[in-house]
């Protein structure tokens, strides 16, 4: 079990998310940086489905209360235990008694923090994963509370294991986002698509896990800002009629019926939603094989990641 | 049919660029024929009104030979293929304006009677074209072209669950409380989205929904069992 002593402000239970709901205009939650999830997850021993907290840009202090171990990775959030600092992106062992804090974020805004075992809240639709707007899943639907007591599944020992530096996500980065333009790319001018690809655009400080808000050049109409409502992809970036991007990410609603001028693709989803208020972003258009290839490598690279230290 | 990447892990598979019944019992069909024939790497589905957001693994097939996949099951997606439609009837209180805030005004821009406008809307089937925007809420057509009516010039910011409300040629039924551009004409004191129920949305896409006309005191004892969980909607 692990006893909440302080929440932070949104640290929610989050697993790989929940499928075949969206046709019930559920979203899928899950985790926003599924890469950093999934090696926190790996770094304890846990399968890739296991639950863990989500922390957004303050983390939690909370206490331990069974031997184990935990791994915190995503954005760069000092980590104590006890009061001394410990290492991100590796496993630290901790033993009853032991608070865990997680402090503000210097880079990135969510930081995850897995327990061997993985978190023991019900499943609900298939899933763990808290969705706060329709009060689903994880405890209670909503984010965690002083005082709340999370039970954690039976584990074995965990041999210490850390991330590969180069698979660790640079955060504030400048690297370009990838994009594949479309679903309804005709439906801006080429002044539009050309706005969008040279940008730079602003997070804004509204973002969430339903989607991150951007403010930067105009993305151009060229007949109306409105489609016949059709299905939301993971990653798209939907303009309304102010012009302004919306890239939507895990809580995004289903269906919508604003233009969609391209869809980020999946490998850079995570680091679109770990840019902070006001950090810059450009974006880059390539096609779908293209998107497929970097996918590829991308899970090549999370499947080499994670090594066991040599003692 | 039109195949539109929406990123390396969805397409969109646009059927039609038009509102109407024939081309969303297509979609419909498509997205049935899909899961029947288990195509290899889709992982969910999303209908919309004529179009089907289809979300694949990328490690299990390709872009290009799941789109001819699709492309090979869309002549059989017709309506032959669908199986018999649920009816839900959803008991309405159109008869108090806290409830139905703008019946009264909606009535007045159609040029009716209030109950007219009730007799009209509660007298029609609804078909649900897709379930979207919100957990459960149902985007339907199916009332008299009488009262089509614009959508609202600025849309409240706050809809109570279960407002019931009219704009274009379309109905829909907010599932929790959001901002609104339709016309509030009644309320239903049936939960669309539960979230501690076991099922926690209601209605599905290709559902009918009628309206059952029902007084104030109708309304209070619904919800009542609502909220004690021993109400049971009525489903054929």
């Amino acid at each position: 079990m692990i006893r909440i002593l302080d929440p932070g402000p949104q640290t929610t239970v989050q697993d790989l998310g929940r499928t075949g709901q969206m046709r019930y205009g559920i979203p899928p939650s899950g985790p926003v940086d599924r890469v950093a999830f999934v090696l926190a997850n790996r770094l304890v021993g846990n399968p890739d489905t296991a639950a863990a907290l989500e922390c957004t840009l303050l983390g939690p202090r909370f206490e331990v209360d069974a031997p184990g171990a935990i791994a915190v990775t995503g954005a760069d959030m000092p980590v104590t235990v006890n009061g001394r600092e410990a290492s991100r992106w590796a496993t630290i062992n901790v033993k009853p008694g032991d608070v865990v804090k997680l402090g503000a974020a210097r880079a990135g805004v969510r930081s995850y923090v897995a327990v061997s075992g993985g978190l023991d809240v019900p499943l609900v639709l298939g899933s763990r994963s808290t969705y706060l707007r329709g009060r689903l899943g994880g405890v209670e639907g909503r984010a965690l509370r002083k005082g709340d007591e999370l039970r954690v599944f039976a584990a074995g020992d965990v041999r210490p294991r850390r991330v590969e530096p180069r698979a660790i996500p640079d955060y504030a980065g400048v690297a370009p986002v990838r994009v594949v333009l479309g679903p309804q790319a005709d439906r801006f001018t080429g002044d539009g698509i050309r706005a969008l690809l040279e940008g730079p655009y602003q997070v804004l400080p509204q973002s969430d896990r339903m989607g991150a808000r951007l403010s930067g050049p105009r993305v151009e109409h060229a007949r109306g800002h409105d489609i016949i409502s059709d299905g939301i992809a993971l990653g798209s970036i939907q303009v309304p009629g102010d012009g302004q991007p919306i890239v939507l990410l895990v809580d995004r609603q289903s269906t919508g019926g604003y233009t969609k001028v391209a869809t980020v693709c999946s490998c850079d989803v995570g680091r679109v939603g770990q840019a902070r208020p006001g950090q810059s972003l450009r974006f880059h258009s390539i096609d779908v094989v293209e998107a497929h290839r970097l996918r590829h490598e991308s899970d090549a690279v999370l499947g080499a990641a994670v090594r066991e230290e040599i003692a | 049919m039109r195949f539109l990447p929406a990123g390396d892990l969805a397409v969109c598979v646009e059927l039609g660029e038009e509102i109407s019944v024939e081309v969303n019992t297509r979609v419909r069909a498509l997205e049935f024929l899909i899961q029947q024939k288990g195509l290899t790497g889709v992982l969910e589905m999303v209908p919309a009104y004529s179009s089907l957001l289809v979300y694949y693994d990328p490690r299990a097939v390709a872009y290009e030979p799941l789109c001819a996949a699709i492309a090979e099951l869309a002549p059989q997606a017709t309506t032959a293929v669908l199986p018999p439609a649920r009816t839900v009837e959803l008991p309405c209180c159109y008869d108090d304006p806290a409830l139905g805030f703008e019946l009264e005004a909606a009535a007045r821009r159609l040029g009716l009677s209030t109950d007219e406008l009730v007799r009209l809307h509660a007298g029609a089937e609804y078909l649900v074209y897709f379930i979207g925007f919100t957990p459960g809420l149902p985007y339907m057509t199916g009332m008299p072209a009488r009262i089509d009516i614009p959508r609202l010039d600025t849309p409240r910011t706050k809809t109570p669950p279960g407002s019931v409300g009219i704009g274009g040629i379309q109905c829909c039924i907010y599932s929790v409380e959001s901002p609104g551009g339709f016309w509030i004409l009644g309320r239903t004191p049936v939960a669309l989205y539960a979230p501690d129920a076991s099922e926690p949305t209601l209605l599905r896409p290709g559902d009918r929904v009628r309206f059952r006309r029902i007084d104030r005191a109708e309304f209070d004892a619904i919800s009542a069992a609502v909220a004690a969980r021993t109400y049971r909607p009525v489903i054929a």
